[in-house]
């Protein structure tokens, strides 16, 4: 009667191979979550309005230096997505807008407000491209920066539905201050061309220019020198001479006054553009901008090429990171810290033993139960719960899926849905037999009409799992999981592998049996 | 060895008793959540900072409250229970404030500062939450509408698989389990964290799987007695799976009261809420799910369509 039978025992424990291959071995094959392992997780949102603020800048200034050397003076108003241009003469305007065409219609609509006035907005498309970008760029320096503080096994990716938001984790870490500082510092470095200053206010620095800024400078704030900290304001072209991005590496060293700094090695391109500047500038100062504040204000006594130093009043740890930081690159804009939870290692140990501990008591108190109420198939319902386990570890194992501490919790309702299972089908197997069915006949019954119903109970809390994985964030996550895969194979335990068990048995004995320990 | 043997209780006749207990609870419930001036939430949903250091000799929650001095009046200090005797593990919780002047970083470390500084007694970092306004009502809106998303689609499978009128019973019964378990966390001084509402939508998911057990049973029921009144079938069904029902309910107890005990801290408030939401689960699906779906039904006719599909699908197999 059971003549497939060799070939679903067969099936069942090449599944079972399968799955114990999967975890084994398991302190390397399943992968502990930051709740467990102890460690720090933040949630950051980029600044993507800095983003769009840089690029308008660079847009409008753009446009004024290609108008100057046309020798059409206008000004720019920069603002978030736009910027206003002003004092276009009628004589020049055919000029104006062959030039803006060429030079910022990709990305910007131009508007004229009349009397020489234009207004030139940001592309709806570039402005979503744009954010989009700050975004993929700061996981991408993320990235970079973490990787380089040697942490394993990181995670740095974009979060939530928002668009701006990044997180990250970073299993083990203690020193987390050390950890927000590397990964939001934007470490934007420029080097400009100093045209007055340093100056202890700002009047005092502008005498020289009527106390107006010119339009192709700014003034930026900082301290006077490495050796006098004290705070000083510098006027400073607004077109720098090399950018972090024309950085090769960057590493600590010390300046000539055996206090700590970062030399720094250009590309070639940067070599070839700091060279000229610095050739053309000998005997003027040239300001190491980090961040927007000036941190020295070297001569420069010869053409440099490839070579600089950044001296500051650093400690020997802040020169490491700001190495760390200038070799990564700079975040394109900057991050706020949105959400931050530290796991101690002995508070994710004692988690783990905890999570373990009542997941085996809560499977040998159920196993117990089902022991004495339905006797020697409470051994088929430990099967089949035991193996259910099994096959979700190896699943979770398989799919890298982190186990987290819902994710415990699910493991623990897999056990509750496996009972739950396994009683449908004893109890519908009583009743069959109290109506006169002989033992196969009882068990093919039950299994055909039980199969409906777990069929719908699990397709219902399957949807439910789909919606909480779809829709819940981290721990919810973890949990809808553990849930998902549990019911799925528990469909395969409870079903297939506890009906196969059933007529193992029944194969040994007589067929017209009517006994059934159950 | 057997609990029910053919059981016969007549539980359709309770219906409306069982229906004024419910609402009563849950108006209690109500009133309490009124009265305490909303629902406990964690700072997972409000924003704050949450401090878990452990103390190496017996320290009481009163002196770390003392010791926090100004910043007690509005932390939430508590002790956790540990495994071991000889330390006290302790969580000081401050919400995020309306007009908050200091970072969630400053208020972590005002709040170590100012232990450290009462000597109390030596300790270490534990772990540490901040969460950040956005983070919190972000983590809200999702956490509604996951839950609400979970119940339309359980909604929708099982009107399709049945009929809708028990598929209402089944949600108002859902509902009902999520309403009375928020009630009892409330009672029980249990904070909504995003822990708790991962084991509400696994009640949501227990209660609907228990209800269709029994729809499964009336439906099943329905096609060998066509001429019996449905509130008479849904009875006997209830009676007909009573036994899988206390069973799976009690071996599933089991399992969550073994996390409950022995989870540890961080898992307690999801046991927690996953022991009321079995017990109240099993009840609804025993008195309230058939009874709603009775008194549903009787006001609209059944379109036999549930029915059909369902044969048709039975043919088919």
């Amino acid at each position: 009667m059971y003549k497939n039978l060799k070939w679903k025992l067969l099936a069942i424990v090449v599944v079972t191979l399968l799955a114990v291959w999967s975890f084994t071995p398991p302190s390397t094959k399943i992968r502990l979550g930051l709740d467990l392992r102890g460690g720090v997780h933040f949630v950051l949102a980029v600044q993507t309005d800095d983003a769009l603020r840089l690029e308008t800048e660079t847009a409008s200034e753009q446009l004024r230096a290609g108008l100057k050397d046309k020798g059409i003076t206008v000004t720019t108003t920069p603002a978030l997505t736009e910027f206003t241009v002003t004092g276009v003469s009628s004589p020049d305007d055919q000029q104006f807008r062959a030039l803006a065409d060429t030079l910022v219609s990709t990305a910007y609509n131009r508007d004229a407000n009349g009397s020489g006035t234009y207004v030139f907005s940001m592309k709806p498309n570039v402005i979503v491209q744009t954010r989009a970008d700050a975004v993929t760029q700061a996981v991408q320096t993320i990235e970079r920066r973490v990787n380089e503080l040697g942490v394993s096994e990181p995670i740095v990716a974009p979060y939530g539905s928002a668009g701006d938001q990044i997180i990250v984790q970073l299993p083990g870490t203690r020193d987390v201050a050390r950890a927000k500082q590397i990964i939001s510092n934007t470490a934007l470095l420029e080097l400009k061309i100093v045209e007055a200053g340093p100056s202890p206010d700002e009047a005092s620095l502008l005498q020289s220019h009527n106390g107006q800024v010119p339009p192709d400078m700014e003034v930026v704030q900082g301290m006077v020198s490495s050796k006098d900290p004290s705070k000083a304001y510098y006027l400073v072209r607004k077109v720098a001479a090399v950018t972090g991005r024309d950085l090769r590496n960057a590493r600590p060293t010390v300046d000539e006054y055996n206090a700590p700094a970062v030399s720094f090695t250009l590309n070639s391109d940067g070599a070839v553009k700091f060279g000229r500047v610095t050739r053309e500038n000998i005997n003027r100062q040239l300001a190491i901008i980090l961040d927007n504040q000036v941190q020295s204000a070297p001569r420069i006594d010869s053409e440099i090429n490839a070579e600089g130093r950044i001296s500051g009043t650093f400690t020997q740890q802040e020169v490491q990171d700001l190495s760390l930081v200038l070799r990564s690159g700079a975040l394109p804009a900057k991050l706020n810290y949105l959400e931050q939870r530290e796991v101690g290692p002995t508070l994710g140990a004692d988690s783990i033993r905890a999570g373990i501990t009542a997941s085996l008591i809560g499977l040998a108190a159920v196993t117990l139960f089902m022991l004495l109420y339905y006797r020697l198939a409470g051994i088929n319902a430990f099967v089949s719960i035991a193996l259910n386990l099994v096959i979700l570890l190896g699943f979770m194992s398989y799919l890298g899926a982190v186990m987290t501490l819902p994710g415990i919790a699910g493991f623990v309702l897999t056990i509750g849905m496996g009972v739950d299972s396994n009683v449908l089908i004893f109890e519908r197997i009583r009743e069959e037999l109290a109506a006169k069915k002989s033992a196969r006949q009882a068990i093919a019954a039950s299994f055909d009409r039980v199969f409906i119903t777990i069929v719908d109970t699990h397709v219902s809390s399957i949807i439910a799992a789909a919606f909480l994985f779809q829709f819940g964030t981290g721990p919810i996550r973890g949990f809808a999981t553990t849930l998902f895969f549990g019911l799925l194979s528990n469909v395969f335990t409870s079903v297939f592998v506890s009906r196969t068990l059933f007529e193992f048995i029944l194969s040994r004995r007589p067929a017209g049996a009517t006994q059934l320990s159950v | 060895m057997q609990i029910f043997h053919n059981a016969n209780y007549n539980f359709i006749k309770w219906r409306w008793h069982a229906l004024i207990v419910s609402l009563v609870v849950i108006w209690a419930g109500v009133a309490t959540v009124f009265l305490r001036g909303g629902l406990p939430l964690g700072i997972d949903f409000t924003g704050g900072t949450v401090v878990m250091v452990e103390f190496s000799k017996p320290v009481g929650e009163d002196a770390v409250r003392n010791a926090l001095g100004p910043i007690g009046s509005e932390a939430v200090v508590q002790r956790l229970v540990s495994s071991d005797a000889t330390k006290t593990d302790i969580m000081i919780r401050l919400p995020l404030t309306k007009n908050q002047q200091t970072t969630l970083d400053e208020d972590a470390a005002r709040i170590e500062q100012a232990i450290r500084s009462a000597n109390i007694g030596e300790f270490i970092p534990l772990g540490k939450d901040l969460v950040g306004p956005t983070v919190g009502a972000d983590l809200q809106r999702k956490g509604i509408w996951a839950t609400l998303a979970s119940l339309g689609g359980i909604l929708l499978y099982v009107a399709f698989r049945f009929r809708l009128t028990f598929a209402i019973g089944a949600i108002v019964a859902t509902f009902h389990d999520i309403l009375i378990t928020l009630v009892f966390l409330t009672w029980f001084h249990y904070d909504l964290s995003l822990n708790v509402i991962a084991a509400i939508l696994t009640i949501a998911g227990y209660s609907v799987n228990d209800t269709i057990v029994v729809f499964d049973r009336v439906r099943e029921n329905q096609k060998a007695a066509r001429r019996e009144p449905l509130d008479s079938i849904v009875n006997r069904s209830v009676n007909q799976t009573l036994g899988r029902t206390i069973i799976t309910s009690g071996t599933t107890f089991l399992a969550v009261f073994a996390l409950y005990l022995f989870g540890g801290e961080v898992l307690r408030g999801f046991a927690f809420t996953m022991i009321v939401g079995i017990i109240t689960g099993t009840y609804s699906t025993v008195f309230i799910a058939a009874a709603i779906a009775i008194i549903l039904s009787r006001r609209t006719p059944p379109t036999q369509v549930g029915v059909k599909a369902a044969e048709a699908r039975r043919r088919r197999a």
